[in-house]
């Protein structure tokens, strides 16, 4: 493939600080657990369902550790105390709980309970492993597309009838289907249960719903003859839940980013941090791809403005992701297609833009996203963008390719729109499938010099972060121009400092080294 | 006033010629392919002609239709509801803000309820604005606060009162299942409680808002597409001008 001519040793420097910034964000939250990582290490040790109310128990359980005071030390081991007590499953020990009969509280023997709980948390870890499992021997007996791979978005707000939708999305070659959320979900601070069949703008993200989209996906994957990958939001106030229960369930893609809560959703900072490192973890462990979330950068700023803080955020989202033990091509880094097509040569500068992130991260599963911002109504132009952004997307040779809907700034797409799209990707991919290996970047050229000056951009707000902290560049607003707070936002009630004696069995099962 | 008839134009003044596509959900036959052409007819096409007709699986297929609108309208009877003001441009704006208000104008934006899309809000609000077009936060004579996705009703009509705003600017994105119809409302009735409708300029904002869905929901202007900064700045200048005679 030919190369832009990038300072290597500019790279390196780039990455220590991004390196540095994310190591430093990490000690600061280690004294730290929230109310949805305890929720979702009670659904990773089986706890499900909802009470008379549809309140989930995993909630009322946290909600009666906080009351006990007792959710500092951690819910595993006092639920697996219980557990041990009463000769009752977790489940169980949760409906008791919800019901008012039984009043949780500390058990003496706190190895044995320890070993216990690893034991219970064994049983989840060995579930999601034999998931992964799964996913590689139908992947290895359907097989799969080459990259990009074709992502679409299916949304009517129905389960049942996404089903449908997502179906023939994958008979018209789609690779990947990603589920939307209804609209307000990232704040809800509860997981809700069930298949749902009303939704707005989306449809909710339960356990249900992925059960049944992932079994719909298997059976139209083995008919067309390729693995078709779900996706879901593992955002929001819920990243950890979500993130448990779609590794139980066998997702292969989440949305998963370290900032975007924080900038997009005004969620607490310090809960987002805690929570993505515990999210991520298991969406490690699971074998799920990461998409982060850098194009909406560029739909609240300008694409070429703030092209270096598009790389910038994307070096520290690695680093947070390798803290959590996601591997590189598990990183479906994001990007985007933004430029004002009124832009004179902004074709090539979204060439620098797309080939520069393929050369800082050669290994990622980049996440390469079409115009929405200039996106008009005029869906004759809109389709030529899309084409435009297929073009790109193939010659820099991304992974993970979000399809643009001409109608991207009408409505939520029509059947149609998603078969054109694909016809229009296609298209584009076939017919310049190898066109990467037979075109060199001029030495000098305007595209090789606009790559250097963004990462030397990069390199510069990376040192400046580093000065001051990742948490007052977020409140200094150098991400899409919105500025958080440390203290501001929805969530930060569900900060918890953990005591001395805290305890969770997953991250010595999940993550070499523990977290 | 004297007629002025007008129909689609192809090639051929009065040809009446459009194109429209469709999918309908069956698999691709002859019986469908008859069905699109048929359909179109009803639809008052004269000599319809399925230019393309295509299989999308799963029991849908896809038709391109070419056919003749039998229809004219006469444009000459047709009142449109707009917002009636003299778009200024940013000078025009703060210079004539300074002159009348004598004091900065405050306008809080927002995306109420559960639509996430800031794109809109963000277009007219946001320093760098959109296309060229610089946003309210770059006009001196305006404190413009945008407080971005998903603000409450409540806290958005709390946050008027402690700012003192003159403007609420309101942007919805999201219209399945017209949510944002009832968004609107609620706002409005929520400032009515509050005895603060009669006190701000409530506008609002979005690809499917027109003016005069703007005023029937109780909003005193509506914006769609292709409108900027200086748009909405300018009716609201305007409208305080209106209500506050010197």
């Amino acid at each position: 493939m030919t190369l832009l001519h990038l300072d290597q040793a500019q790279i390196d420097r780039a990455r220590d600080s991004a390196r540095r910034i994310a190591r430093s964000v990490f000690e600061q939250m280690k004294p730290f657990t929230t109310t949805t990582v305890e929720r979702a290490t009670l659904r990773l040790l089986g706890i499900d369902g909802v009470d008379e109310n549809m309140v989930p128990l995993p909630n009322r359980l946290v909600s009666h550790l906080q009351e006990q005071d007792l959710l500092q030390h951690g819910a595993a081991a006092i639920v697996v105390g219980a557990m041990i007590e009463s000769g009752c499953t977790a489940q169980q020990v949760a409906g008791a709980v919800a019901a008012g009969k039984l009043t949780m509280r500390r058990h003496k023997g706190e190895e044995a309970i320890r070993a216990a709980t690893e034991a219970e948390a064994r049983k989840m870890c060995e579930h999601i492993a034999r998931q992964r499992t799964r996913r590689d021997s139908e992947i290895r007996s359907v097989g799969e597309s080459r990259t990009p791979w074709l992502y679409l978005i299916v949304a009517t707000g129905n389960i049942h009838e996404d089903v449908i939708q997502a179906r023939a999305a994958a008979e018209q070659g789609a690779d990947i289907i990603a589920v939307i959320r209804s609209t307000g979900q990232s704040l809800l601070d509860y997981v809700p249960y069930g298949a749902t069949t009303e939704g707005f703008g989306g449809t909710y993200a339960t356990q249900e719903n992925f059960r049944l989209m992932r079994a719909a996906l298997d059976e139209a994957g083995a008919r067309v003859g390729r693995y078709i990958r779900l996706t879901n939001y593992c955002s929001g106030l819920c990243m950890p839940e979500i993130a448990a229960i779609g590794a139980i369930e066998r997702l292969d893609m989440m949305l998963n980013d370290s900032m975007y809560g924080i900038i997009f959703r005004d969620i607490n900072m310090q809960r987002t941090f805690i929570d993505q490192f515990f999210s991520r973890m298991v969406n490690a462990y699971a074998g799920i791809i990461i998409n982060t979330g850098e194009d909406n950068y560029l739909t609240t700023a300008d694409a070429c403005e703030a092209a270096h803080t598009v790389l910038a955020s994307q070096l520290i989202n690695e680093q947070f992701a390798y803290l959590s033990g996601l591997k590189p091509e598990q990183m479906g880094l994001g990007h985007a297609f933004e430029i004002n097509p009124e832009t004179e040569n902004g074709f090539l500068w979204e060439i620098a833009h797309a080939q520069l992130v393929r050369q800082v991260f050669p290994e990622a599963s980049l996440k390469y996203m079409p115009p929405t911002k200039h996106m008009t109504g005029n869906i004759f132009r809109g389709h030529i963008q899309d084409a435009l952004f297929n073009v790109v997307s193939t010659l820099t040779q991304q992974d993970i390719h979000l399809l643009g809907m001409m109608t991207e700034a009408i409505h939520t797409p029509f059947i149609q729109d998603r078969f054109l799209a694909v016809q229009n990707a296609k298209y584009v991919f076939n017919t310049m499938r190898d066109l990467h290996a037979e075109v060199e970047f001029r030495r000098g050229g305007q595209i090789e010099r606009r790559a250097q000056s963004v990462l030397g951009e990069t390199e510069q707000i990376l040192a400046d972060i580093e000065r001051m902290g990742l948490p007052q560049a977020i409140s200094q607003g150098l991400f899409a121009e919105i500025s958080r707070k440390p203290d501001g936002g929805k969530g930060l009630d569900g900060v918890i400092a953990k005591s001395g004696d805290y305890f969770n069995p997953f991250p010595n099962l999940m993550l070499e080294g523990g977290l | 006033m004297a007629e002025n008839l007008v129909r689609p134009y192809g090639d051929t003044l009065n040809d009446g010629r459009v194109q429209l596509s469709f999918t309908l959900p069956v698999a691709l036959d002859d019986a469908a392919k008859e069905g699109a052409r048929q359909l179109a007819m009803m639809m008052g096409l004269a000599e319809p002609a399925v230019v393309h007709a295509e299989d999308m699986g799963q029991d849908f297929s896809f038709f391109i239709v070419y056919g003749q609108c039998q229809h004219q309208v006469d444009l000459s009877g047709i009142k449109v509801s707009r917002p009636e003001f003299e778009t200024l441009d940013k000078d025009g704006i703060n210079r004539l803000i300074a002159e009348k208000m004598r004091r900065r104008m405050v306008v809080i934006g927002a995306c109420i309820e559960t639509d996430a899309h800031t794109v809109g809000i963000d277009a007219i609000m946001n320093m760098k604005g959109y296309n060229g077009h610089k946003g309210l936060e770059s006009y001196h004579e305006m404190r413009a606060i945008n407080l971005g996705a998903q603000v409450d009703s409540e806290d958005l009509v709390a946050t008027a009162i402690e700012e003192k705003a003159d403007v609420i600017l309101v942007s919805q994105i999201v219209t399945q299942k017209n949510i944002h119809l009832d968004n609107l409302t609620r706002l409005a009735d929520l400032l009515e409680a509050e005895g603060l409708r009669d006190r701000v300029i409530l506008i609002v904002g979005g690809p499917r808002i027109s003016h005069e869905l703007a005023k029937e929901l109780g909003y005193d202007a509506g914006f769609g597409t292709r409108t900027y900064a200086e748009d909405v700045a300018s009716f609201a200048i305007h409208e305080w001008i209106k209500r506050n005679p010197a």
